[in-house]
């Protein structure tokens, strides 16, 4: 019997050991092409701060989830007055920043004040243009009051750039960001990789993950062989290239195709002849074929846009078949324009999508009598010469920001585009809260700028993640940048 | 110097000694220039890289000012040299971190992986060059340098994927890439540096090995060797004693000339390999205009290739005794 019994025991205890040696791993790194230039994204515009602090490190009052809806962040709830213009903000109580400082009232009149103070380096101004004052109720209670009712005022909230800082701690974010989220920041390597561990007095659920890592990968040819050694367990925007089907390929590794706010643009510069003229932009635009376009700028995974929208938008309307493929259109309403032996110039900046879709585009126009001659630049140099200095006639570029259709309003924007009706439209809509209602204007302006063509719209970028089989919980798509971990957990 | 003061003319050494260091000093000083010059006609503008597109021109001028570049041209130089000769390098307009610390980071990682490929090239060409120069003509010769012309030939980045591939992917022996810091132990962070200097190394060391054979060569043909072979020296005693001594100059020449090729060839290696030394955070800083970090670093490479070439002129005068006479 003893001897039965110590069988038992000992294989109870093999069994025991043996669930804990395949008890789920708590750790994770993932890569990341680009560093990020400091670490506080309420003092920069670089996607990458996003993408490591965005819900993990720093949280805003209200937060933008993995399909894009606003929920709730640190305003648990909140109430809108009748004429739209007073936003009251119930914050939730006993939340703490990583340093142990009491997240109160106080911290968001200090983050939302600092965003619209005359100095501020926020590089998303415009979120907070409309606020006229906050006020502090009590601790937990934050009136917002509006110059004028705006639309899209808790979807701002939700950006990166609207994340509460703590006052205490704001000075020192670059560096050593402290937040309320539920991963505390560890350490950085600078040129290696940034550190993030699970902090112990989250508000919320309690996250999986003890330990992730961002590192650092620039050259997409390491990229590669990090993903295949299991070094790096997750690529949210995998810059593999042809190396896709390889991947594909392997049964460790998942990849997942999901959808980006990039909408990516043939931008002509419309205060320049000959772009001037909108029959040469529609000229323009029948003469892309985007169905050749997205197979060799984007692997074949981008989705076609016929306006400046995002196709997962609700507020959607398909206009890809406005200007399908038609060179005899095209030269016709080229010839009406009185436009012959065209020499133009594409500057084309670093990322794939524009150096591929340089070459096709090159050689599609050239088939309506366009001579088009292909400039390389590098990214500064692409926001000194096209973007601030307005100085092309052709580039291709992905404009990432979400829900971004405003641009064209912009005044003194590179594209040049102008159109009092379109304005009109876009002022309405940051006046219009009523869901309904902003859809159909969304749906004017996309169909405005269809007909106006004041740029070739090519494409929805893609997002290419790839990861271990085994993790879930990444974001498919990237309605902000992100790389939220709240979620994720290896399932074995 | 010692050699110096043994040779009985330590005024001459020690002048030679000053006018090297001063001539190292004009060209740092003119190197200085240059790269501030070349640094300000780059286009593109710090503050708009830093806050990307959706940026307004109140927040970009605003950045301009409090990273000070506001200020006049000849100010800024004239304030940036005055802090390099105290040692102040700035402070970066990126990672708002002083640019000396930035620097000490990188170097933990650069000089340490800069170093195994120095001595992984000269331990593997020298004995490879003396190897081939003695058995001149025959297979093993041409065995030898036929692979070391495949060396010379491969471009040293597709052999680092190569390396990666094998190792890293297919054995796992060796992480593909990355620095984990040397916290976690010399091992592991000499590890992750094995393939890097492998790959730095080879094409260094293919060069260096044909430098070697053909200078010793050379000296084989003198007739002191067969002075030396007459009087009946054994040919390993020759070699080693007579010829090898007056070959080394040559040799000398070209690893002080590798070494600044090395400096260059991190900026490649340390890409493929991730690694976060010198190279990356010239190249990163390049892309994002962080002007004062690329010419502090550029200023320490430039004084590093100047100490380098006045060392490798002082250890001419360790191996050749003539030279230290002509001193």
């Amino acid at each position: 019997m003893t001897k039965w019994k110590s069988i038992v025991a000992a294989t109870a205890l093999v069994l025991a050991s043996g669930t804990a040696a395949f008890a789920a791993r708590t750790d994770l790194v993932l890569g990341m092409v680009l560093e990020p230039p400091h670490l506080d994204p309420t003092a920069g515009a670089a996607a990458a701060i996003d993408e490591i602090v965005y819900s993990n490190v720093f949280e805003g009052l209200t937060k933008i989830g993995p399909t894009g809806e606003v929920a709730p962040g640190l305003a648990e709830s909140w109430t809108i007055s009748d004429d739209g213009k007073e936003y009251t903000f119930k914050l939730r109580p006993g939340v703490k920043f990583h340093d142990g400082t009491e997240f109160n009232a106080d911290d968001v009149k200090y983050s939302l004040e600092r965003a619209i103070a005359p100095d501020t380096v926020n590089a998303q101004k415009a979120l907070f243009a409309q606020i006229d004052a906050v006020q502090v109720v009590d601790p937990t209670t934050v009136k917002v009051t509006l110059k004028q009712p705006q639309g899209a005022f808790l979807y701002n909230l939700g950006w990166g750039d609207a994340v509460i800082v703590g006052e205490e701690s704001a000075a020192g974010n670059k560096e050593k960001p402290i937040g309320t989220g539920p991963f505390r920041f560890e350490n950085w390597a600078r040129g290696s990789s940034v550190t993030l561990t699970k902090s112990p007095d989250y508000w919320g659920e309690p996250v999986a993950l003890e330990k992730a890592q961002f590192r650092f990968i620039p050259d997409a040819a390491a990229a590669v062989p990090a993903l295949l050694s299991g070094d790096v367990q997750a690529f949210p925007n995998a810059p593999v290239g042809d190396a896709l089907e390889q991947i594909k390929g392997d049964s460790r590794l998942k990849v997942v195709i999901g959808s980006t706010e990039g909408e990516t643009i043939l931008s002509m510069n419309n205060q320049k002849a000959p772009f001037d003229n909108k029959l040469v932009r529609q000229a323009i635009s029948y003469a892309l074929n985007r169905e050749d376009i997205i197979a060799g700028a984007s692997n074949g995974l981008g989705t076609p846009i016929g306006s400046h929208f995002a196709p997962h938008n609700p507020a959607y309307v398909d206009l890809v078949g406005t200007y399908s493929h038609d060179l005899e259109k095209a030269k016709a309403l080229l010839a009406e324009a009185g436009a012959s032996n065209l020499n133009v110039t594409l500057k084309m900046p670093p990322p794939p999508y524009a150096r591929q879709g340089g070459e096709i585009i090159a050689a599609e126009l050239s088939q309506i009598g366009i001579n088009v001659e292909l400039i390389p630049v590098e990214w500064a140099q692409w926001l000194d010469q096209v973007f601030k200095n307005k100085d092309f006639d052709l580039t291709i570029i992905s404009h990432v920001e979400p829900n971004d259709i405003d641009i064209y309003s912009r005044p003194d924007y590179y594209i040049g585009y102008q159109n009092p009706e379109f304005n009109k439209l876009i002022e309405e809509l940051n006046v219009t809260s009523d869901q309904a209602k902003r859809n159909e204007l969304y749906g004017q302006a996309q169909k405005m700028l269809s007909e106006d063509a004041p740029v070739g719209f090519l494409f929805q970028l893609p997002k290419i993640g790839v990861w271990d089989a085994k993790l879930e919980g990444l974001w498919e798509n990237t309605p902000t940048p992100a790389n939220d971990l709240s979620k994720v957990r290896w399932t074995e | 110097m010692a050699v110096g003061l043994a040779s009985g003319r330590p005024f001459l050494m020690i002048a030679y000694i000053l006018k090297r260091l001063l001539i190292g000093a004009a060209t740092l000083l003119l190197a200085s220039a240059v790269v501030f010059a070349v640094m300000e006609v780059l286009p593109g503008d710090p503050a708009q890289v830093m806050l990307g597109m959706s940026a307004t021109p109140e927040a970009t001028a605003n950045l301009r000012e409090q990273m000070g570049l506001d200020q006049p041209l000849m100010w800024r130089y004239i304030s940036w040299v005055g802090g390099l000769l105290v040692g102040d390098f700035g402070r970066s307009y990126t990672y708002s971190a002083p640019v000396s610390s930035l620097i000490a980071e990188r170097l933990v990682v650069s000089l340490p992986l800069a170093l195994m490929s120095l001595v992984l090239s000269t331990v593997i060409a020298i004995p490879v060059g003396i190897f081939s120069a003695a058995r001149r003509g025959r297979l093993p010769d041409s065995i030898a340098m036929g692979t070391a012309q495949l060396g010379v030939a491969i471009p040293n980045f597709w052999f680092a994927l190569l390396l990666i591939y094998v190792f890293a992917v297919g054995l796992q022996l060796v992480p593909s890439g990355g620095f984990p810091g040397w916290g976690g132990g010399i091992w592991n962070g000499l590890k992750s540096l094995i393939l890097p200097s492998v790959a730095l190394a080879l094409p260094q060391a293919a060069i260096l090995a044909r430098v070697t054979r053909s200078a010793l060569l050379d000296v084989l043909g003198e007739d002191y060797i067969r002075t030396a072979r007459a009087k009946g020296l054994p040919r390993g005693r020759v070699l080693r004693r007579h010829a090898l001594r007056n070959a080394m100059i040559p040799v000398l020449t070209i690893l002080g000339l590798q070494f600044a090729f090395l400096l260059a060839g991190t900026i490649i290696i340390e890409n493929v390999f991730y690694l976060p030394g010198l190279g990356r955070l010239v190249f990163q800083s390049i892309t994002q205009r962080d002007l004062i970090v690329v010419e502090g670093v550029v200023m320490l490479l430039v004084a590093s290739v100047i100490i380098v070439n006045v060392l490798v002129d002082l250890a001419y005068a360790l191996v050749d005794p003539r030279l230290r006479e002509a001193a």
